[in-house]
């Protein structure tokens, strides 16, 4: 008698979001990523397909980057002054894509105005061939003046900006629909939430299909766990059918990592953990890696080994099988 | 749940009056309504009254095509009706039904078979409408049982354990919930279990609470489809709200939106 095949067919897939538009697009991108597209658990890939390779985007910043840890200035140097350079040298390390952050436009981080802004997502756009994702500073009010700027100076570039939240969302799809972008749904780890934000998005007329989940990120040793089991029941029901759980995920590693005292302190205060340059690259590294172990389709990352070895992880995950 | 839409029924008045002048826009309109509102198919029943019923039915399943490219449930007891009919069906289609003895099954089996159609197998034989769980939960196994031998598989077979009204059969619901709970342990997976949820309230009053409150009890015990008023937007509201409280959904505040955006026939 023949074993039951156990293997689980999936009703729905997640989908997938292209970001980034070619001249013949109506941008001036070299060339477009797309993401999700899994038809199966992560990587169980005898299951069915396990969709679009997932993606690194390198950080940029307008400003704070004096405040990261000596370890990651170190690797970049004077470039952190200039985010055009800054973005070019992200493509050197392998960017999928540039995600560029303004946190200079926050009230506390030199509250830069909204014109001065897009001018940076202009050079930074100009700099480079990859497609961009623009990310405000976290303050609604300032956000909602910065971002529409924004996203109108790259009308038609199809960009990924960031971000919409159950309260805070009007402004930014307005803004979206009107240039053509697709937008970062976040959440504060929390799957109801998750759900909520993205069907008031649809209620006023965004598409499900051009959103991308942000689920709030957590290091490794601050939650990740946490956030992995909201990953994995999205995942599960977006594979099941729920359209407000099909959308792929971001995770922000970088920003999260380095944010452990576990990435740079030093032996001293850690005994036995090992010298800090090295323990802040696994730290981000393995935040990365057991992400994609939940099915993260893009990740936002800092340290240029942490993105080397991220993506000698995905070259083998995404290596056809043998035998 | 499967949701099968019972409007379209020439016991309606409107129905019948449709059927009668051959007018296709109100059969139409109960169709996409039916459908817009969470149905995912739809039964097709000419009425007690009708003379030339296999001819009413096909002017019904030609009505709704037109419109609608969900499955058609083919209401009629009659082997000769769904004989004639169901060939001529395009699309996805559901007998509906047979009763659970021998010979019926035998040929409505064969011809679910040979033209990729569902089943309902109703738990009735020539004795009647069994009155005990057992009696129901019997017949359940000799037809899922006749499904296997006659290659039909589980998806597509539904068992309907008969629901009587309430206020002439005062145990019925009880021992439906209990067949209910033991004919899903029949296979792996299970067949789908069905009733037809209006006959619950049939000459009772406050029809839709009745409905609406045995929907959930049923949904409790095991059933996962219904023929039942999906115009009743409350009946659809508890169905929503059970399969959230049975995990089977993940909560948001607006949890009985987000349910309407999942079952969208196109075409209606």
């Amino acid at each position: 008698m023949k074993a039951k095949d156990t293997a689980q067919q999936w009703t729905a897939a997640i989908n997938e979001v292209t970001i980034g538009a070619k001249s013949s697009e109506g941008g001036t991108r070299g060339k477009t990523v797309t993401i999700g597209g899994a038809k199966t658990i992560p990587w169980l890939g005898y299951e069915g397909p396990v969709g679009r390779r997932p993606t690194i985007a390198v950080e940029v910043r307008d400003a704070g980057a004096e405040a990261w840890p000596e370890e990651l200035r170190k690797q970049y140097g004077s470039v952190l002054k200039d985010p055009a350079a800054w973005a070019r040298r992200a493509i050197e390390l392998g960017a999928d894509l540039v995600c560029l952050r303004l946190s200079g436009t926050h009230p506390d981080m030199g509250n830069r105005s909204a014109d001065e802004a897009a001018a940076t997502v202009k050079a930074v756009l100009k700099a480079v061939e990859v497609p961009l994702i623009i990310w405000g500073c976290g303050v609604e009010d300032k956000d909602n003046t910065v971002l529409p700027k924004c996203s109108e100076a790259v009308k038609g570039e199809n960009c990924l900006l960031g971000s919409i939240t159950q309260k805070n969302y009007r402004t930014l799809v307005a803004a979206a629909l009107a240039d053509g972008h697709k937008l970062i749904a976040e959440s504060p780890l929390d799957i109801n939430i998750a759900k909520q934000t993205n069907i008031l998005a649809h209620d006023v007329g965004f598409p499900l299909e051009n959103l991308v989940i942000f689920p709030t990120t957590a290091a490794l040793g601050y939650g990740f766990e946490y956030v992995y089991s909201i990953m994995e029941r999205s995942r599960l029901a977006g594979l099941g059918g729920d359209r407000l759980l099909m959308q792929p995920v971001l995770c922000d590693v970088g920003t999260e990592a380095w944010r452990a005292k576990e990435a740079t302190a030093g032996e001293e205060s850690l005994p036995g953990f090992g010298p800090a340059p090295e323990r802040g690259v696994l730290w981000e590294t393995l935040t990365a890696t057991n992400y994609l172990q939940a099915g993260a389709d893009l990740l936002i990352m800092r340290h240029p080994q942490a993105v080397a070895a991220v993506r000698k992880a995905i070259d083998r995950l995404c290596a056809p099988a043998k035998g | 749940m499967y949701v099968i839409g019972e409007r379209i029924n020439g016991m309606f008045q409107d129905v019948r009056k449709a059927i009668r002048k051959r007018d296709q826009g109100i059969v139409q309109d109960l169709a996409r309504r039916q459908l817009a509102a969470g149905a995912q198919a739809l039964d097709l029943n000419v009425g007690p009254a009708s003379a030339k019923p296999i001819e009413a039915m096909l002017w019904l399943v030609e009505t709704v095509r037109a419109v609608a490219d969900a499955p058609l449930c083919i209401d009629s007891p009659k082997f000769e009706v769904q004989e004639q009919v169901i060939p001529r069906v395009p699309g996805p289609k559901i007998i509906n039904s047979t009763k659970a003895d021998e010979a019926d099954l035998e040929r409505f089996m064969a011809l679910a078979v040979e033209h990729n159609a569902s089943l309902v197998g109703l738990t009735i034989d020539q004795a009647g409408v069994p009155a005990s769980a057992e009696k129901r939960v019997e017949m359940g196994a000799m037809i899922a049982s006749k499904a296997l031998e006659k290659g039909l598989p589980m998806e597509r077979l539904f068992i309907d354990p008969i629901i009587l009204p309430v206020n002439v059969a005062p145990q019925q619901p009880g021992n439906v919930l209990l067949a209910l709970a033991q004919l899903k342990l029949l296979a792996d997976p299970p067949p789908h279990l069905v009733l037809g949820l209006s006959n619950v309230s049939q000459n009772c009053s406050n029809r839709e609470l009745v409905n609406r409150t045995y929907l959930v009890m049923a949904l409790a015990a095991g059933m996962d489809s219904a023929i039942m008023d999906p115009l009743d937007t409350e009946l659809m509201n508890a169905a929503i709200t059970t399969e959230l409280l049975q995990g089977k959904t993940i909560y948001c505040d607006s949890f009985l939106d987000a349910h309407k955006m999942r079952s969208q026939d196109r075409k209606s």
